[in-house]
């Protein structure tokens, strides 16, 4: 780096040897801590990887944000009453010292004050967050068909029933039982606009390994898609139909010869087929067939007009069962 | 190794508590302070919450960690109002007592490099790896770029001093892992190395007190017998000479240098009571000369 046309005088230029050390002494240095920096970079990329089981506490920024705006002081883990909250440890695959916890260990009990909320001094834990019932620290899935107990047609009900949002988080939808043929399954049915992922369904789930389990709301959630719109709720909208259905083409109804559908609008021609009026030959199980079972029925659930079922079956004699629940029986 | 331990002289000359008053009230610093806050968690009396990060003292005093806070700030996040209100607390009790007193009578890893410095002497270990004393700020400057970069609050990632306080107050794991590296490290590879040239929470700190009004002064430097045990003893010698040996250049006598931690160690162990706490402001040459003097000379 020696410069031949070095005006200044001799005493103030840096003696070669001194600024080829200076500069030896400062790319080591950048070298050395840039490397560290590397490291530390690439594990905090690692970081924010948080495992799927680890619940951040209520108003938790997303994760992103959460670990620039945590400081890992512990306030909301000592302010929180039932000990819910704990502190990651080095060893723990959460980022150090963020707070987190397991629902299948100790579930948020939503308190309604929210104290581990006020307690943040950052505001990591979203102080806007004033209805516990608005917080969003995962969404409950009810993620293994095979062992949940209401799958298999049996009346557990236990995560519907600790659900503090009970009958808006988690809904019990009946369906038909095909394996018995003669009764419901109550299949408990999360809504992700009401659960809060407070994980009370998750702890209290009595099969050895959770069949319900808490996931991050983006694991958990799909996506129609932002272009995606639901048809019958435009038209609901708009007030009637958003296209010219003058100009539709029909295409023919592929039904048996001779049908028709009672009450089935065909826009091509403007007319309604009168209600009620049922061909003489129309298959039983058809829309509109006023003694038809209920379409995906099983046997046994049929009413008195299935024809094909064999005698001995359920259903077969005069195809009233006495326990059944009202409203799955054929005859309605 | 030389036959005399250092404090030798000032044993016989002070006595032992004369030799450890300053270590003894540090001692009892550090170890209040943690009682204070595992006063909570053991004993259900909450004094204090929380940890070295942010704590709530007696639901009145926020305190913050103004370096954490700093990385906060950087990823793009503004904390809320107890926790800001933390931070200028902090700030200002470190500008007005030195800011490496957090290093010496606070944090809880002192007592573990202190304890590998002490062993490092009575096992006669000589040689040690060399590092610059400025690397600390080499570290702290990337910290504060990497939480921009990372969006994380970087060295919390793996910082000693905060695990090994948040470990003893929330539950250590494998935390004492760490600290037992950093207390190997001080012992047998680097002199000195985690508090003198890594750590930038120290480095932070030091900037915070760069013109803090409390220094030590060797006051009475013409009584110096050159027996060394000072510079033996201090956690950051470089920071002695000026003071201590300026005389002529008529630098000194209080130690300008923002790495001294006001330990008081050299006032325990100097036999001829040449050091004492002071303030900056009795300095023989103008402070502001003498703060040019000092980086000029500091951070070797």
């Amino acid at each position: 780096m020696a410069t031949t046309d070095d005006t200044r005088p001799v005493a103030v230029r840096k003696s070669a040897p001194a600024r080829r050390q200076f500069l030896f002494d400062t790319a080591r240095m950048a070298c050395g801590v840039g490397m560290l920096g590397l490291g530390l970079g690439l594990y905090a990329k690692q970081a924010k990887a948080l495992p799927a089981m680890a619940l951040r506490p209520p108003g938790a920024l997303a994760e992103n944000d959460f670990l620039g705006a945590c400081i890992r002081c512990g306030m909301c883990v000592r302010d929180c009453p039932y000990d819910t909250l704990s502190l990651a440890k080095p060893e723990t695959p959460v980022a150090t010292g963020t707070p987190f916890f397991t629902a299948r260990n100790v579930p948020c009990e939503m308190c309604e004050d929210i104290p581990c909320v006020k307690a943040c001094p950052t505001g990591a834990l979203d102080h806007r967050l004033t209805d516990i019932n608005k917080s969003r620290m995962g969404l409950a899935v009810l993620i293994d068909h095979e062992t949940c107990l209401n799958f298999l047609g049996l009346r557990c009900d236990v995560c519907y029933r600790v659900c503090p949002v009970i009958d808006k988080a988690i809904t019990l939808e009946l369906v038909p039982n095909a394996r018995t043929g003669r009764h419901a399954m109550f299949l408990p049915t999360v809504h992700s606009d009401h659960c809060t992922g407070c994980g009370k369904c998750e702890k209290a789930c009595v099969t050895e390994v959770a069949s319900i389990k808490i996931l991050p709301v983006a694991v958990a959630k799909g996506s129609l898609g932002k272009h995606y719109r639901l048809g019958w709720d435009e038209q609901t909208k708009a007030g009637g139909s958003l296209i010219d259905e003058k100009s539709m083409v029909d295409l023919p109804d592929r039904l048996p010869e001779g049908m028709k559908l009672p009450g089935h609008y065909d826009p091509g021609s403007g007319a309604t087929a009168a209600p009620g009026a049922v061909q003489a030959d129309m298959p039983p199980g058809m829309p509109g067939s006023s003694a038809g079972p209920v379409p995906s029925a099983p046997p046994g659930l049929g009413g008195p007009s299935v024809p094909s079922t064999p005698l001995g079956m359920p259903g077969s004699v005069a195809g009233k069962v006495p326990s059944h629940p009202p409203g799955l029986g054929g005859g309605k | 190794m030389s036959a005399k331990r250092v404090g030798a002289d000032a044993l016989e000359a002070k006595g032992w508590l004369g030799t450890n008053k300053w270590l003894l009230l540090r001692r009892i610093s550090q170890l209040s302070i943690l009682g204070l806050f595992l006063l909570g968690p053991v004993a259900g009396i909450w004094i204090v919450k929380g940890n070295l990060a942010y704590s709530y003292t007696l639901g009145v005093l926020p305190l913050t960690d103004p370096y954490v806070a700093l990385q906060s700030l950087l990823t793009g996040h503004i904390p809320e109002k107890l926790g800001l209100i933390g931070v200028a607390v902090v700030l200002v009790f470190y500008f007005l007592v030195g800011g490496r007193v957090y290093c010496s009578w606070v944090c809880p890893v002192n007592i573990v490099t202190d304890t590998a410095s002490w062993l490092r002497r009575r096992l006669g270990i000589k040689g040690s790896v060399h590092l610059a004393r400025n690397t600390r700020y080499w570290i702290l400057g990337m910290t504060l770029l990497g939480s921009a970069l990372t969006g994380v609050v970087l060295w919390e990632l793996i910082n000693p001093v905060s695990m090994l306080h948040r470990g003893l107050i929330f539950g250590m794991g494998l935390a004492w892992t760490i600290v037992l590296a950093v207390f190997l490290f001080d012992l047998f590879v680097m002199s000195r190395g985690w508090c003198g040239r890594l750590c930038p929470v120290g480095a932070f700190y030091g900037l915070i007190g760069k013109r803090s009004p409390v220094g030590i002064s060797a006051a009475e430097r013409s009584a110096c017998n050159d027996c060394m045990d000072c510079f033996e003893v201090c956690p950051e010698p470089q920071v002695i000479r000026p003071a201590l040996k300026g005389a002529a250049s008529g630098a000194g006598p209080v130690i300008l240098s923002s790495a001294c931690t006001n330990c008081g160690r050299c006032i325990d162990v100097c036999s001829k009571d040449v050091f004492r706490f002071g303030s900056r402001f009795n300095n023989a040459i103008p402070v502001s000369e003498a703060g040019g003097l000092h980086t000029a000379t500091s951070g070797k």
